[in-house]
């Protein structure tokens, strides 16, 4: 076990490098370090001394890949190259172009996003999988057909329209909550998260439930179900008892995937209701072009993802025997 | 034979488009201005239309339309998405009109606005602008302004320049006005219906061949294999609302107009095109990566497979929105350093929107990709590719001939789950900053610029209503219509029925 979980952290290393690199050839080779500081400072009369200025204030000044005049065998370490991209690796991301550390503004910003994405996660899944389990009890009946019908209908409304929608019923009309903030003091945070936290749940109940449905179907129709109904069981038996373990490993594995993810937080939800988390982080750099932490987030969304792809294949081999690592 | 009749209905197509171009242009006093998303919807059409000829004249790839074809929900919402499609294609011919001849002129000169068919037939919503913020079908302004009457000066909701203009006193004519024209609309649709309905028996009586009461008496019933009854009821739905609007649209703002007193009905028409320019073009564009790198890794396996599950992998890992956030970012710094390069703000906006295009399609192929790579490992296994290979047909034909056919199914499915995905995405990606051109219209930037607006008092709701409710309709109908064709292409469920 141990072997195989090196040698798929092993396999990662490709990848990571993979993602680097495309970064790399989207923020310095398409557009030249020169450009960026144009941008950055507005297009008109900018003198060329301003430009060095910027650059060598934000650490641009340097050559893209090879430093032909090194000083003392740094000619690959003293390059744009070294400095920006490859001490990601190290978790390095290096100042914001605000001068704050980004690293340090990550490990922050990590809580409030998990805050919110934590208890949607673990809510939706619990009522997803409810919410499929009854429907797939009355499949092929109306309530079966109601219900794909109200998931289709939920998934079609755009995920804008439940923030809108519920930030102004329930924070302007009812005051139930403040429409946005928070705060890091549990008692008060309590009262901005749930909003939020209930948006993010009601916006993914149609495509997560239709999703379980399929899966707990798909299993219904195999054979085990079909003995296990030949031998009397009751329909609820069989549902509870053979079908909702079973199904529980496309599941488990499919949930192993995105739980690492739960750290980059919500974009937008984020952004709406003013938490100060790793989404709204993300939204704010874009808007203000911060190409520094677009590139850190990025990489870190990476190796998420690829933890996540491990965990996954990890967890296959624990919940389903069948499945023996390192045999072909 | 089937691959020789598509190709010579294609050449006619080109030979009868390029005959027609110029007297065309000649007799309208048009030029026409060819836009890149333009010729790719053209593309498409005409793709979409090759597809419809080979599939009539194939068996099996019929029986799983016909089971399309007879879901009366699925051919409701085809009916809603045909109406979006007439208008995301009227909007898709765009050229520029010809200016009065000066004195002495001899050369024809254009004007620098560049129109789409659609905004002429569009003329009245589109230049009846007003100051700024009107409810729907309001007479008057949303703020009070200092109004000089004979009376001296008046703080008061000033009158709107277009909307209600024909009132006399709106307080008391705008009701019986519009419950008259609503009346009238409805005698109208009525009317309408009733020949539509006269001409739909008529031609299924006539294609099946049975008596012209009988055949009424079915499609009352809805006992017909299409359901003609369920398409009719939408249709006289949609008939109804294109009859208020062609009644009361250069007479009032229906959806009320936006800050800068643009009409809301016409924001959210124009949107249609590029809701639909982002949901298909994107993957038109995808599909020749995910179908080719797919198949080869399915089928050659060992390191290209390698090579292939590398990119795909690499690429997926990436955090989508940050992509093409990323990409975005960096199209923007190279458009404000080079613009040189365009004429009008229209082609660059349209250079946007298909970047932006191939951008949703590079982080979407990868799903497709490993779809039909699993495919192709199952298919390979079959007998028939072994004897193919036993024959010694070449690599490409085996991919293109026999494994492609069998596995189009994937593709078809995978089109049509895509299309409501991507234009939910576009809302989503230009409230974040990196989706299409500010000076687009589309959904997106409608609710973008709308949102800040739930926050006055009282509420500005229409625009954002509006573009929801559009988007809604859009994302609803494509979402019913692709439920009915997975159903029916994909052979796990038909199995377990």
């Amino acid at each position: 076990m141990l072997a195989y979980i090196i040698r798929r952290v092993i396999y990662a290393i490709p990848i990571l490098i993979g993602v680097n690199l495309i970064t790399f050839a989207l923020f310095f080779v398409v557009n030249k370090p020169d450009d960026m500081a144009r941008m950055q400072l507005g297009f008109k009369h900018v003198q060329q001394a301003d430009i060095d200025k910027w650059k060598q204030a934000h650490g641009y000044d340097k050559p893209l890949f090879y430093n032909r005049a090194p000083t003392e065998g740094n000619a690959f370490t003293d390059t744009v190259f070294f400095v920006k991209s490859v001490r990601l690796f190290a978790f390095d991301f290096g100042n914001a172009d605000d001068g704050r550390n980004i690293t340090q503004d990550i490990s922050e910003r990590m809580w409030p996003s998990l805050a919110i994405a934590i208890p949607v996660f673990i809510v939706s899944l619990l009522l997803n999988i409810t919410f499929a389990l009854i429907i797939a009890f009355f499949r092929a009946s109306y309530v079966d057909y109601m219900g794909v019908v109200t998931c289709v209908i939920l998934m079609s409304i755009s995920s804008l329209f439940y923030i809108i929608g519920g930030q102004y019923l329930i924070s302007k009309l009812l005051h139930l909550v403040p429409i946005s903030g928070y705060s890091a003091d549990l008692d008060t945070a309590t009262k901005f998260l749930i909003l939020p936290v209930i948006i993010g749940i009601v916006g993914g109940i149609g495509a997560g439930t239709r999703w379980y449905r399929t899966i707990f179907l798909e299993e219904i129709s195999k054979d085990y179900v079909r003995t296990a109904r030949a031998k009397g069981l009751s329909e609820r038996l069989v549902l509870f008892r053979h079908v909702l373990k079973n199904a529980l490993v496309p599941i488990l594995t499919g949930v192993v995937a995105v739980i690492p993810l739960l750290f980059m937080g919500s974009l937008i939800l984020e952004s709406f209701f003013g938490i100060p988390g790793l989404g709204s982080y993300t939204i704010d750099a874009i808007r203000s072009q911060d190409f520094a932490i677009v590139r850190a987030m990025v990489f870190l969304g990476s190796v998420l993802y690829i933890i996540g792809l491990i965990l996954t294949d990890i967890s296959y081999t624990m919940v389903d025997p069948r499945i023996r690592l390192g045999v072909r | 034979m089937s691959t020789t009749k598509p190709n010579l209905i294609l050449f006619s197509i080109i030979f009868i488009v390029i005959a027609l171009v110029s007297p065309l242009e000649e007799f309208w006093q048009i030029k026409f201005v060819p836009l890149w998303t333009d010729l790719l919807i053209y593309v498409l059409v005409v793709a979409v239309l090759l597809f419809g000829i080979q599939v009539r004249h194939k068996e099996h790839l019929r029986v799983p339309w016909r089971h399309v074809l007879q879901r009366p929900l699925a051919m409701s919402a085809l009916v809603v998405l045909g109406v979006y499609v007439l208008i995301g294609l009227m909007d898709s011919l765009h050229f520029r009109q010809a200016l009065e001849k000066q004195q002495g002129q001899t050369e024809t000169q254009y004007s620098g606005d560049v129109l789409s068919l659609f905004d002429v037939l569009a003329t009245p919503i589109r230049v009846q602008q007003e100051k700024s913020y009107s409810a729907p079908f309001s007479a008057f302004l949303y703020a009070k302004e200092t109004i000089e009457t004979p009376e001296g000066q008046v703080r008061d909701y000033p009158r709107l320049q277009y909307g209600g203009r024909h009132l006399k006193i709106p307080a008391q004519d705008r009701i019986p006005n519009l419950v008259m024209a609503l009346f009238l609309s409805f005698v109208a649709t009525l009317l309408i219906l009733l020949v539509v309905f006269v001409v739909v028996v008529f031609f299924v009586a006539h294609h099946y061949k049975t008596a012209f009461g009988d055949t009424m008496d079915a499609i009352v019933g809805g006992k017909t294999g299409i359901p003609f009854r369920a398409m009719l009821i939408t249709f006289s739905v949609i008939c109804f609302l294109v009859v208020v609007v062609v009644m009361l649209a250069d007479k009032y703002h229906i959806l009320g107009t936006d800050k800068v007193g643009n009409d809301v009905l016409y924001l959210s028409l124009k949107s249609i095109r590029t809701g639909l320019v982002i949901g298909t073009l994107t993957t038109l564009i995808m599909l020749p990566f995910a179908i080719m790198l797919g198949i080869m890794a399915g089928h050659y396996r060992g390191w290209i497979d390698d090579v292939i599950q590398y990119i795909y992998t690499t690429l997926n890992s990436i955090p989508g929105v940050l992509l093409i956030a990323a990409a975005i970012l960096s199209l923007q710094v190279y458009l404000a350093n080079n613009p040189e390069m365009f004429d009008t703000v229209t082609e660059r906006a349209d250079l946007r929107l298909l970047f932006l295009c191939l951008i949703l399609g590079l982080t979407s192929w990868t799903g497709l990709c490993r779809l039909l790579r699993g495919e192709t490992f199952k298919v390979s296994q079959l007998d028939y590719i072994q004897a193919a290979t036993a024959f010694g047909t070449g690599h490409v034909k085996t991919m293109s001939r026999h494994i492609l056919p069998n596995i189009t199914h994937i593709v078809l499915i995978a089109i049509v789950l895509d299309f409501s995905g991507l234009v939910l995405a576009e809302a989503v990606l230009s409230y974040v900053g990196v989706g299409v051109d500010p000076t687009t219209i589309s959904w997106g930037n409608m609710i973008n610029s709308a949102r800040l607006e739930m926050a006055r008092d009282p509420v500005v709701w229409w625009s954002l209503v509006a573009a929801f409710v559009f988007m809604f309709t859009l994302v609803l109908a494509a979402n019913l219509f692709s439920d009915a064709v997975r159903d029916a292409f994909d052979p796990r469920i038909t199995r377990s029925k």
